[in-house]
């Protein structure tokens, strides 16, 4: 890969979000709740929001740079950009944006941000509600197939056919996101636990979801503020840094074909990705510290810890255990904040403020000396995206 | 095979398929509306595809021809809808949504709803075998004078 490469170019230099609520329960515009996120961001970073001058942004963001430059003070903007591509796929995608506009002197302090008042606009679970209906929807909505649950239903049960995995895995993952909530103050399902019993009695959704296998619908917003290696130096995470190692986005061959001719179907989609990530990050799978992951629904990220080689379709019903993702305890510790499923569905956005805590040192659920942490995106969806962060001792 | 006249597996309500305005599903369309299933096929190289493109993948051939095919196929994957996330199917689950694959025509799949079987609702627990054997059921719908949409016909499946 030679010089090009972002590894190690930039750190996160703040973290911060908008309180978490329930979905429509927000006093607060998404607008306000997105400038609360972006100041606590870089109050935490010991910089004036002066001096971001640029944003990154992913998933149709509805808060514009441009008003939120004005509405900041923002002393100029260099950078404003957004990605393509559906729901949360691309959030590592957009810290990878951020990264390359100060690893290439397009900015200097970048914002990647996520704000989503579900309550305030259309809720993502509900799906199309038109009378009619034209494209690729015209040739799945008229037969009920509506909704996300529905559509990724049918490729996890398709995986569970090819695959031998056993529904255990998603319960484990369920009971493991809201088993960290509760250690999460700002978690949106703190001191609401999960137990066995709650998730098998839940109904279903369309199977082989159960209610707690899909992600929450909230109010809220997060960000992370974004520097050169260098700057990172001078504010206030200097003592212990995290920096982007390395980062991935998009899909393979025909990935995005519609009408489910995706291939391969019972994937998370990155099967392409993951070679890459690793090779810029410069660590293996077996380096991961802590792993954090997009829930859309949880059969999706099942897929994505086989494909990020964390683990294997033949152990991953041994692999994929409450004891094992949870931290400090589990090999596998896995949404150290509650995640989608139990802090705030903010489109995963806060998995990535998490990922970098948990570098930090700062988690609710800090695994103990943590160095190397990943965070993948939106599961099953074409294109996505995932991302490493390292400690110093990564470098 | 003909669904019943009036009787529709899935109630009203439900996003009416009409035709992309730029025409480019339009023969898939009137394909199910004479009871035949078409899908995507390249003139010049031969190659199927679906969903429909205005190019060939393999080929970039602008020659998208759409070819009637056995409307049979295989089940590749099945989900059973239990939450209603759209109004109009409140009162109709659950119901079984089938990704069906057609192997004459290498394998691309279609979707569709699962057709109660000759012995009458399958049971609310039945596993539905993924590599079982399908046949199509198509299932006309008139037109919408209120939403000026053409008549359309779905697609069903039978075990």
């Amino acid at each position: 890969m030679g010089s090009r490469t972002l590894r190690g170019a930039v750190a996160v230099a703040g973290a911060g979000e908008s309180t978490y609520y329930k979905r429509g329960r927000s006093p607060d515009p998404e607008f306000v709740m997105c400038c609360e996120s972006i100041l606590n961001a870089c109050t935490d970073a010991g910089l004036d929001p002066r001096e971001i001058d640029g944003f990154s942004a992913y998933a149709d963001e509805r808060s514009d740079p441009t008003r939120l430059a004005a509405a900041l003070g923002v002393n100029g903007l260099r950078y404003s950009n957004m990605v393509f591509g559906g729901g949360g796929a691309m959030g590592s995608a957009a810290v990878a944006n951020a990264a390359m506009a100060i690893a290439t002197g397009m900015a200097e302090t970048v914002v990647v941000y996520r704000s989503l008042a579900q309550g305030q606009f259309r809720r993502f679970g509900a799906g199309a509600q038109t009378p009619t209906i034209s494209g690729p929807a015209a040739l799945t909505a008229p037969y009920g197939l509506t909704s996300a649950a529905q559509q990724f239903a049918l490729r996890v049960m398709r995986l569970f056919h090819e695959r031998g995995v056993s529904p255990s895995t998603q319960k484990a993952l369920a009971l493991a996101s809201y088993h960290h909530a509760q250690q999460n103050p700002r978690a949106v399902m703190y001191g609401r636990p999960l137990g066995p019993d709650d998730y098998d009695n839940s109904r279903w959704i369309a199977e082989p979801f159960h209610l707690f296998d899909c992600c929450m619908e909230n109010d809220g917003a997060a960000a992370i503020v974004i520097v050169s290696a260098e700057r990172a130096k001078d504010l206030r995470h200097a003592a212990r840094p995290c920096y982007l190692l390395g980062a991935a986005a998009g899909n393979g061959f025909r990935e995005g074909t519609t009408v489910h001719n995706a291939e391969p179907y019972a994937s998370a989609g990155f099967t392409t990705l993951v070679p890459r990530l690793y090779e810029m990050a410069g660590v293996a799978p077996s380096d991961v510290d802590v792993v954090q992951g997009y829930v859309n629904f949880t059969g999706g990220v099942v897929m994505g810890l086989v494909e990020h080689g964390l683990c294997t379709y033949d152990d991953v019903n041994e692999a994929c255990t409450f004891e094992n993702l949870i931290s400090p305890t589990g090999r596998m510790p896995f949404n150290t904040s509650g995640g989608n499923l139990a802090e705030c569905y903010v489109h995963g956005l806060e998995l990535q403020l998490e990922g970098v805590r948990q570098v930090w040192g700062e988690s609710c659920n800090q695994v103990p000396d943590a160095k190397v942490s990943l965070v993948f995106s939106g599961p099953m969806v074409a294109p996505t995206s995932d991302c490493i962060y390292g400690s110093e001792e990564t470098l | 095979m003909t669904a019943a006249t009036g009787q529709f597996l899935l109630p009203d309500g439900l996003p009416r398929p009409v035709p992309s305005p730029d025409g480019l599903d339009a023969p898939y369309w009137e394909g199910t509306l004479a009871h035949e299933l078409r899908v995507q096929r390249c003139g010049p190289c031969g190659a199927w595809q679906w969903g429909p493109e205005w190019i060939c993948h393999r080929c970039h051939s602008r020659d998208r021809a759409f070819e009637a095919v056995s409307p049979t196929g295989v089940v590749y994957s099945w989900t059973r809808v239990w939450h209603p996330a759209h109004p109009a199917v409140t009162h109709a689950v659950p119901y079984i949504v089938l990704v069906v694959e057609l192997p004459q025509a290498d394998g691309v799949r279609v979707v569709g709803n699962l057709m109660p079987g000759a012995d009458g609702p399958l049971a609310e627990d039945a596993v539905i075998p993924i590599g079982a054997p399908a046949t199509a059921v198509f299932e006309d719908h008139p037109a919408s004078e209120s939403l000026a949409a053409p008549a359309f016909t779905l697609v069903h499946w039978r075990l």
